[in-house]
């Protein structure tokens, strides 16, 4: 779960880090107002879920009651890759001197937290971690320990952070580990830490991401999240609790287990059709989720055809079968042919009770993929 | 011949009065493995499909001797019953449950490092030798014993991979669900090793997916170590970066790391074959027989 940037600055100034006073605002007399109460100069910055705001429009800087009305017009309502902005932070502006960046995140490869330090802050910093990984100091964590805080001044130091400010970036950081693991977070950060003439250091941005897995012990953070005003499809796969991921092609895929789901959206691509979704029904799935997991592929107006890929583990044949039958018992004729390939744990007794008449049925992933191919319109082998 | 698990090995099911408990339980008795105790906090002297429960995993495993443990426990005590099945000790642990917070695994991976306990998983369909014993959740059926190790990611792609297999009359010595999450026990490398330590195994099947770079790292390993050989799959081709595809690990970033191409490149270059359709695997693998 990711919070907003303004849900995230309430975090850390809780926790002690230095913000900037900000105001969260969703019109532009409530821009002005909040301008007003700040003094300027302010920064107008969009709270969606899309990183690069700044690049793309969503961040304006304004020294006046004008510039601040042309600001708050221009981003309030605006299209953010795919995300209407309907509220924004207004934020005192920081006048800085330079820019560094502080995060702290899991380093999946070595299953320890990993917290950074560079001094190359306020640009994207996956391209500095790119092309000049030395740019960026690291300091594993030993998870059963916590971070010490000669780890925090070595990764700072590491950085070349200048001296006069290094014990407060160290400060920092050491703040953001303990977030990190105070809320079981997948990522705690900020881009940039601004550095102002007074030599003081203040976090202009702020990122945390919970790990969803982890909310049942954080009741506070879960409050935090926001329906987005998100894809529909994907709205509602949220609703029904689906892994599903919208793609470009006309294929609906509805399968069981990621691994599988996936193998089956590269055959499709394989047979010459384009997957026009992931969707991952879990396992031991029962036949009302079936019957929800092809309400979405249906709802897709770019699906031309679906194919229903199980292979039963901890799932069971009959159930998917149930609820296939359930799902297409409502129409009187299909509105998109539909493939499917039952395989695995009671597979046989699936079969007996699917209903097919209405639906092509393939022995084997591959037939399948091919036919919900053809019916696509695709080409295939 | 096979690795990890076989007809001695002596099994707790931690959880086993749980609902999944239970079922899988009988189911793993029913396929033959030698389940000898369960272990449940506060059911102590309760029996299960015959088997007798204990309080602590310690008490199940100096009773009955055990010597391996699968965790069948929800998630928010996953983490707690790993400690205790590394602490009991037991040579096996078989994490199937999904959805365990990534930070307590960080921290039973640290205390991992200090045992020499195997920990296949979490979110893992386990670990079955055909004919002697499945530890896990895993489709007993299907498989059928012979001369090819498999090692992969994800749980129904294993099946899947595994029915083209045995379609063609190519057995399996051991397969190994190591998992789908980003922080997981025994990864490609070590399973490998263990195959390539197994004289019954003749060749290995390894389905990888997108994210992460342990392909990557298996692919430098089977140029440098192996013997046995390697065919190789891999699992969300038509990905789109940024995305995560159900498993915690499927992700791509936008930068060309963990995607499938760098995977498939790497083990190309370390002489795997990989196929772009289960059924291509099954052929690769009865060439390299």
């Amino acid at each position: 779960m990711r919070l907003h940037e303004y849900q995230a600055k309430e975090v850390f100034a809780e926790a002690g880090l230095p913000t900037p006073d900000a105001e969260l605002a969703e019109s532009t007399d409530e821009v002005l107002a909040a301008a007003d109460s700040i003094g300027y100069p302010v920064a107008v910055k969009a709270q969606v879920h899309v990183g690069g705001r700044g690049k793309a429009g969503g961040i304006e800087i304004a020294d006046s009651d004008d510039e601040v009305r042309e600001a708050a017009d221009s981003i309030l309502g605006m299209d953010l890759k795919g995300y209407t902005v309907d509220r924004v932070l207004v934020e005192a502006a920081v006048d800085f001197v330079d820019e560094l960046y502080v995060g702290v995140t899991m380093d999946r490869g070595e299953g320890k937290p990993v917290a950074m330090v560079s001094s190359e802050g306020g640009v994207n910093i996956e391209e500095v971690a790119e092309e000049n990984p030395e740019a960026i100091a690291r300091e594993h964590v030993d998870p059963a320990f916590g971070m010490h805080p000669y780890q925090a001044r070595r990764a700072v130091y590491d950085a070349g952070v200048e001296s006069d400010v290094a014990s407060d970036v160290a400060g920092v950081l050491s703040t953001l580990y303990d977030l990190w693991a105070d809320s079981d977070a997948e990522d705690t950060e900020v881009n940039p830490v601004m550095v102002t003439s007074d030599r003081e250091v203040v976090c202009a941005d702020a990122v945390m991401n919970i790990d969803d897995d982890a909310l049942f012990r954080h009741p506070d953070l879960a409050e935090m999240e926001e329906a987005a005003a998100e894809d529909d499809l994907e709205a509602k796969a949220n609703e029904y609790g689906f892994d599903y991921v919208r793609l470009e092609g006309n294929v609906g895929i509805i399968g069981n287990g990621a691994g599988l789901v996936m193998t089956t959206l590269d055959l499709v691509d394989y047979y010459g059709g384009a997957p026009a979704n992931f969707l991952d029904i879990g396992g031991g799935a029962k036949a009302e989720r079936v019957a929800n997991a092809l309400d979405m592929v249906f709802a897709d107006e770019n699906v031309d055809s679906v194919v229903f890929n199980i292979f039963g583990g901890i799932t069971r044949g009959d159930e998917v079968a149930q609820g296939i039958n359930d799902a297409i018992a409502q129409f009187d004729e299909l509105p998109k042919p539909i493939v499917v390939r039952l395989a695995g744990t009671n597979a046989e007794e699936g079969m007996e009770i699917l209903n097919t008449d209405a639906l092509d049925v393939e022995e084997t992933l591959e037939g399948a993929v091919q036919r919900a191919v053809e019916h696509a319109g695709g080409e295939s082998q | 011949m096979s690795v990890l698990v076989d007809d001695d090995t002596r099994v707790v099911v931690q959880g086993i009065t749980g609902g999944e408990g239970e079922f899988h339980a009988g189911q793993m008795i029913e396929y033959g493995t030698n389940v000898v105790a369960g272990a449940v906090p506060g059911r102590g002297g309760e029996e299960v499909h015959g088997v007798p429960v204990y309080d602590t995993v310690s008490r199940a495993a100096e009773a009955e001797n055990a010597d391996a443990s699968v965790v069948l426990v929800p998630p928010a005590f996953a983490a707690d019953a790993l400690f205790e099945a590394l602490d009991s000790p037991v040579d096996l642990v078989v994490a199937i449950t999904e959805g365990i917070p990534a930070q307590d695994m960080a921290r039973v991976y640290k205390r991992l490092g200090e045992t020499d306990t195997h920990l296949i998983g979490p979110n893992c369909p386990g670990v079955i030798t055909p004919g002697e014993a499945k530890l896990g959740i895993l489709p007993g059926n299907i498989f059928s014993s012979g001369n090819v190790g498999l090692i992969s990611r994800s749980g129904t792609l294993t099946y899947q991979v595994v029915d083209n297999l045995t379609d063609r009359g190519l057995g399996q010595t051991t397969a190994i669900g190591i998992g789908g999450d980003p922080i997981i026990g025994t990864d490609f490398v070590d399973a490998l090793s263990l195959f390539e330590d197994d004289p019954a195994t003749d060749a290995i099947v390894m389905c990888g997916e997108i994210g992460g770079t342990d392909e990557e790292e298996a692919a430098e390993y089977i140029d440098a170590n192996m013997t046995t050989p390697v065919a190789g799959f891999i699992a969300g081709r038509t990905a789109p970066p940024g995305k995560r595809m159900g498993h915690a690990g499927a992700i791509v970033s936008g930068s060309g790391a963990g995607t499938a191409e760098s995977k498939i490149e790497a083990l190309s270059e370390a002489g795997v074959p990989v196929g772009d359709t289960p059924e291509e695997v099954a052929d690769n693998v009865e060439e390299l027989l």
